[in-house]
Formats: C-alpha cells, structure tokens, sequence
C-alpha cells in the first residue's frame, strides 16, 4: 500500500471499507432486534400484571371499600381500617426515618469525605438497603415487640423507617454530592460557615433530588409487607391505638389473597390497586412538583 | 528567542523583517547614485536616484499595511510588538533618506552646469561616513543587531563635524567670490541633505536599540551639529 | 514631500522611544512574603513574594498548573476546606498574617471577596442571591437590605436588567448575567479586596468586555487580583502583571512594561507565545 502514500498519508482501501461498513451494519440489526425483544417481552409481563389487577380491582372496587372496616367473610367488610392504618405507619416511618437519614447523608458528603467512619457508616447503610425486609421485621419484633409485650403500629412505623433511612442516606449522599464544588466555595467565599452553606445553599440545590429520593422510599414502604407481619401484625378491628396492633393494607392483601373466601380475595384485588395507585399518584406528585425549574 | 508556536506569526515576522531590509536596500543604493551624481557630475546616477523615490514611497505604504494588519491580527506581545511597531517607525525614516537622496540628486543636476575651481574632498568623505553609517544600520535592521545600532549611533558625531567644517568652508568660498553663492548654496544644501540622512540613521539606530533591548537610548544623543549657531565674518571686518 | 525640505525644515522627528512606564504603583494592601504553598508533599508554591498594590489590579499569568489560582486561594484561605493543603511563609493585611492559625476565616472572607470562574448563582431568587451574603456579617432593615441589593446590582452593572424579575430565580439569567451577578454578591459585602478567578473563561467576548469594565470600574473603591488566561485581558485590565511558572513568580512588572519589555526570557517566551 506504500505506493498510495501522498502527502495527505494512507489511501483507505474501498473494498475492506465497504466490507466492514456492512459487517457494521449487519450487528447494528442484530443488537436492536434483541433490544426492542427484550422490552416486549418486559412490557407483556407488565401488561399483563397491570390488565389482571384493573380488571379484578375495580370489579370489587365500590364505595364501601373506604367506608367500612374489615368484616368477616361473607358480609361485604372493607378496607378502612387497613387504609388508614397504612397511611399512619407509613407517614410515621418517613416522618422517623427522613430526617435521620438526610443527617446521615450529610455526614457521608459534607463532613466525612476520606474518614474511615464515614466508609464504615456508607457500607452498614448500603447492606441495610438491600437486606430483605423481613429481617428487618424480625429485628424490630426483637427489640421492640418481644420486650415490651406485644405487637403495636409504634413498631410498624419504626420497621418501616429502618427501609426509609438507607433510601434516604443514599440519595441524599448522592444528590449533594452532585452539587459543584464551586457553588459551596461560593457560598464559603462570601465567609457562610459550612453549616449555613449546607443548609442554605446545598440542601437547596440538591432539593429535588432529596426529596425524590423521599418518594421513593415513601413507594417503597407503602407495599412492604414482610416486617410489618412481625411488628403490627394486623388488625381486623377498628383500631387508631399506635400501641394496639395496626392495620395495614399489605398485610391485609398478605392476608385476604390467601385466603379460601372468593369476598376476601377479592378485597385483595382490590387493595393491590390502591395500593398501586397510591403509588402511581406518588410518582405524578413527584414529577409535578419536582418539575426542573428554569 | 525559539520559534513562534504559531509558524504563520513567525513567517509574517521575517517577511517584515525582510520587508524592511529591502527597503533599507533600495534606499542605501538611492543615497549611493546620489552622492555618485554630485561627486562625478553623473546625470543617469542622479536620474536614477529621483526615479528611485516612488518605488520607495510604495515600499513604506506596502510595510505599513503589513504592520497596521498584524497589530489587528496577531496582537502582538513584547519584543514582537516593539519589532512591529519599530518598523512602521522605521519606514518612516527610510522613506525621509530616500527624500533626502532624491533632492541631492535634484541638485546635482543644476550643480554639473558650474564649474568650481575648489576641491569636494570634505563633501566625498562625509557622503562616505553617511553611506557606512546607513549600510550599517540596515545590516542591524536585518540582524536585529543592538551593537551595530549603537556603533552607528556613536558615530554621527563625526558626520556632523564634517558637515561643520563644510559649512564654514563653504560660506568662506561664497565670501571670497560672490559668483559662486549659486553652487555653493546648492551644496551647502546637499552637504545638510548628508547630515539628516544621518540622523535619520542614528533615529534608527535608537528604535532598533528599543525593539532589541526594551529600554530606550537614554543617554545625551550625540549632538554635534553646531551650524546653527555659526558665525562667519569677512576677514576684514 | 522630496520637493519641500528647506533648511527651515524642524529637526527630523527625533525623539527618544517610549520610556519605562511612569505610572506608580500604589502602597500595597496584600504583600506576601516568602510563600510557599503544599498540596500533601507536593509544593505548589515556592517562595513567592508579591505586593498587591491597593486600589489597583493585580493580573496573575501563566500556563496551566502554574501556581497562580492557587495563589488566589491562599489569600482567602480557600484551601482550608481541603484537608492536606498547607501555607507557610506570610500574607500580610494591615500588618497582620491572614494565613497563620487563629485568624477568624469568615470575617477573613467577608474582607476578601472571591468570583469563580463559573458563574455559581446560588438556587434562589435574584435578591435573595445577594442579601444571603451580607446577612451573614450584618443586621439590616428591610429598607436598609432593598438598599444595598439596589447599590450593588447597580455597582454590578446589573441593576437595569433585572430590576423588575428581582424575585425570580438567579438561575434564568444568561452566563454573563449571572458572572455579574456573582459580582454583585461579593462586593453587597463590601470586602476590601476581591479575588477573581478566570472570571470570563466561560463568557462570550461581549459579556467579557462588560465584566473587564466593571473591574476597571471597581478598582476604585476595592483593590483587585484576576487570574486569566487571557493575555490581552491581563493586559487591558490589570496595573500590575505578575508571571508564574512551575509555581514560581518569575516576573512581576507593572503591565504596560510586562507587555512591551518584560525582562526574563521565559516571560518573553510566554507572552509572545514562543514556549516550550
């Protein structure tokens, strides 16, 4: 090929061009067709969770659903106690868990960049948000349930806000450590002390992240079954009594679904899809308010 | 001083250094026909130094140019900038030489029709420092050469004793014969064309010194030129 | 013009080339003395010694990793924040050493002000960008506060563009804005120096020249040091020209000599853009 140098260097060879350009393009085929497979066999799944509880939610769905508490088989209960009950819990454990976890994020981004604490803190937080939540279920019943004698919606709210803290950690963590370096020396140039430049300009910046990350462990909790089994059990009574057991839509679901009564079933259908929804409000809220603003 | 990173900077900069020594060139060989043309009574030398002169007016226009569109476009730093603007100055004192050749070879034409009984010895001698204080000073333009500056600017002292001693030489002659004040005021005239000549040199020779060193020739300029207040009296009185 | 000479003819234009520069530097506010500067064991800084003169600016050149915008961190004590970076030697205001131990750095902050080189608008509203600076160091009335965001905004060069949207967010505004509002920020707490840092790296040549006015503006009431990469802006803005290199100050003139006669070599390599 020396005989094609000029001064603009090595002449390409068309052939050899011509052949990759469509071995190039060959792959290209290929990887997109496994891609858009991929997501249509996601989305049939998804579709067909989704048809089976809007078709089976709402044909139990009716007023009395929010009206009435749980009854035994047969009498046309519903889901009010189980409702409130979640919506008790779960406002106390992000209420608990929000701001211990947003400190705790602090701590890792501000304050303890490098320090072995920090490390040590960071990885406890990281095996936190991906144990399985009945063990933590469990460590509540020990610590709270067993020596104080009985299950209570104190419990279920605490188990709940141990899943709330290491969602919030991390995001928290993550979202002010994605604020640049230049506006907190900003913030320390004009002579703010580090907690004024946190709390004022930090938390600010990182507002949006923060608070989606509250969301989402708001999400989470609100179906989390498995560690409210062992802390509020459940409550087929009408009961506001955060020391008696509680009620609560996921274990009423646990409950109901399982068991032999067509009524309660379909009660659970119907739970599920509050739930859901409940969920999916959440999430329109968050992008409403959350809006990137200009 | 190592080379521009831009090369298209660093080849401007020696074309405009090439650009100065030619028109350094053309007026060095206009001064040469001209003090040819008085001293050898030489009418095609004088004919062409005059023709000489709008060739040089252009080069100075054409420099000039270059220099006004580098300042716009390079924007130049430190010795680049005191290289660019010493050559816009420079221009302007080689283009006065070339005015300065151009009226001696004028006169040496109406000088040929006398005919003088005296000797120009004075005369060829000084146009003979003029000449080496000039090829000098455009070798220095050339070379970027601080020495040669100072050389040259050390030197025009003795130009304008020459021009002094010429100048009372000549007004004795026009005492003594009243028949040659025509001739002798013409050369009275080109003998003072000399002495500018060279100190346009010497003002050369300081802006190179700047755009070499950073720092001006401070010290007293040698100033020897004391035609000005010269008296000579007839002997009689 | 060959036809005109005369013996009347005036001397051949025959003056001496301009003269070192005559114009004076001011006393100095800030003088370092004996500086060096370490990140871990790496020394940034080496014995450098720089007067700033008061009411004036001070330009701060040279290549990347030179040493200058670490320079500007010493003086504000930036680098306090990192763990690891350390000063020796002494910067001295009003005759007391601002980087010895013991100094109260948020008072030290609110003298010397600093603009980076980003703009960094604080997420907030415009009028809340500027007041969160000087309510740090004071306590002002309502009436007394609307009077000092007006001030500066209108020192900034700000005030006429966002006089009516002083309630909107900071961050709508253009780069150039939000650079002068920065300003505006810094000098709302009426520090006695300010620092800037390629204040217009990120700006587009007219909004630059605004910000290079405005300095030219503000040196008269603060004295002012500017890290640029900018040769022409370090020229056009500054009185004084320092050069670094590897972290030593190899030459520090007032800039019009910089400019036109610096004295190292390397200074001249730099700036005529013949290094390496």
């Amino acid at each position: 090929m020396s005989a094609t140098l000029s001064h603009r260097g090595p002449a390409r060879d068309a052939v050899v061009a011509n052949a990759l350009s469509r071995r190039r393009q060959r792959v290209n085929f290929l990887v997109e067709a496994l891609c858009l497979l991929a997501t249509f066999v996601g989305l049939a799944f998804l579709a067909l969770i989704l048809a089976t509880l809007l078709y089976l939610g709402f044909s139990g769905l009716s007023a009395s659903v929010f009206t009435t508490i749980t009854k035994p088989p047969g009498s046309h209960g519903g889901l009010l106690n189980a409702i409130i009950g979640s919506l008790i819990q779960t406002a106390l454990g992000t209420a608990i868990g929000t701001p211990i976890g947003l400190l705790v994020g602090t701590y890792l981004s501000e304050y303890a960049r490098g320090s072995l604490l920090g490390e040590a803190v960071r990885f406890v937080s990281d095996v936190l948000l991906s144990a399985p939540s009945i063990l933590i279920g469990l460590f509540v019943y020990t610590v709270m349930v067993s020596p104080f004698g009985g299950f209570s919606g104190w419990a279920g709210a605490v188990a709940l806000a141990v899943i709330v803290i290491p969602i919030v950690v991390r995001t928290t963590e993550d979202m002010l450590r994605l604020i640049p370096v230049a506006l907190r020396e900003a913030a320390v140039a004009l002579g703010a002390p580090k907690w004024k430049s946190i709390v004022f300009i930090c938390y600010r910046a990182a507002l949006d992240g923060i608070a989606t990350g509250v969301l989402l462990a708001i999400a989470r909790i609100a179906g989390e079954t498995a560690p409210l089994l062992f802390t509020s059990l459940g409550n087929l009574n009408w009961s506001l009594s955060l020391t008696q057991p509680m009620s609560s839509l996921p274990v009423t679901i646990y409950q109901y679904a399982g068991s032999a009564f067509d009524d309660w079933v379909q009660l659970a259908w119907v739970g599920a899809l509050l739930i859901t929804f409940g969920v999916l409000a959440l999430n329109v809220l968050a992008r409403i308010v959350l809006r990137p603003r200009t | 001083m190592s080379e521009h990173i831009v090369k298209s900077y660093e080849t401007e900069l020696n074309r405009l250094r090439r650009l100065m020594t030619e028109m350094g060139g053309l007026v060095e060989s206009q001064v040469e026909m001209a003090t040819q043309a008085v001293l050898n009574k030489d009418a095609a030398a004088a004919a062409h130094a005059m023709e000489t002169d709008p060739k040089v007016d252009a080069m100075e226009r054409e420099a000039e140019q270059f220099v006004i569109r580098m300042l716009a476009l390079r924007q130049p730093m430190a010795q680049d900038l005191r290289q660019i603007v010493s050559s816009l100055k420079m221009t302007g004192d080689l283009e006065r030489i070339g005015d300065y050749a151009a009226n001696v070879a004028k006169r040496s034409l109406v000088l040929s029709q006398f005919s003088l009984n005296f000797p120009f010895a004075g005369l060829s001698q000084m146009s003979r420092l003029v000449k080496e204080n000039l090829k000098t000073i455009i070798d220095a333009i050339g070379e970027s050469d601080a020495d040669k500056a100072l050389q040259v600017w050390r030197s025009d002292a003795a130009i304008d004793d020459l021009y002094n001693t010429i100048f009372r030489e000549l007004i004795t002659y026009m005492m003594e014969d009243p028949r040659t004040i025509t001739p002798c005021t013409h050369l009275l005239f080109i003998a003072k064309n000399l002495e500018r000549i060279g100190d346009h040199a010497t003002n050369i020779a300081e802006t190179i010194y700047y755009a070499v060193k950073g720092e001006p020739l401070t010290d007293a300029r040698p100033k020897s030129d004391i035609s000005a207040y010269a008296v000579v009296r007839p002997a009689g009185e | 013009m060959s036809n005109s000479i005369t013996e009347a003819d005036a001397k051949p234009n025959i003056g001496t080339v301009s003269t070192r520069s005559t114009e004076a530097l001011n006393e100095p506010r800030i003088a370092i003395r004996n500086l060096d500067f370490y990140y871990g064991a790496n020394r940034a800084l080496k014995a450098i010694n720089l007067d700033f003169p008061a009411g004036q600016v001070t330009g701060m050149i040279g290549p990347s990793g030179c040493g200058k915008s670490t320079l500007l961190r010493v003086l504000n004590r930036m680098y306090d924040l990192y763990p690891g970076q350390r000063a020796t030697g002494e910067v001295l205001m009003d005759g007391e050493n601002i980087i010895a131990p013991g100094i109260d750095l948020n008072q030290l902050r609110s003298r010397i002000g600093m603009v980076f080189q980003k703009p960094t608008p604080f997420p907030m509203s415009i009028y809340e960008n500027i007041t969160f600076g000087v309510k740090l160091h004071e306590r002002l009335s309502k009436a007394d506060m609307d009077e000092r965001v007006e001030w500066s905004l209108t020192r900034a060069a700000l005030w006429a563009e966002v006089k009516d949207r002083l309630h909107s967010s900071a961050m709508g505004l253009s780069g150039g804005q939000q650079q002068r509002l920065c300003i505006a920020r810094t000098i709302a707490v009426r520090p006695e120096v300010i620092l800037f840092d390629e204040p217009t790296s990120a700006l587009d040549p007219i909004s630059t020249l605004k910000i290079e006015e405005l300095i030219d503006e503000l040196k008269r009431e603060f004295t002012i040091a500017i890290v640029t990469h900018n040769m022409q802006q370090a020229a056009r803005c500054a009185d004084q020209v320092a050069f670094f290199y590897l972290g030593e100050m190899v030459e520090v003139a007032a800039a019009a000599d910089m400019f036109t006669a610096p004295k190292q070599k390397r200074t001249q390599e730099y700036i005529t853009g013949r290094f390496g």
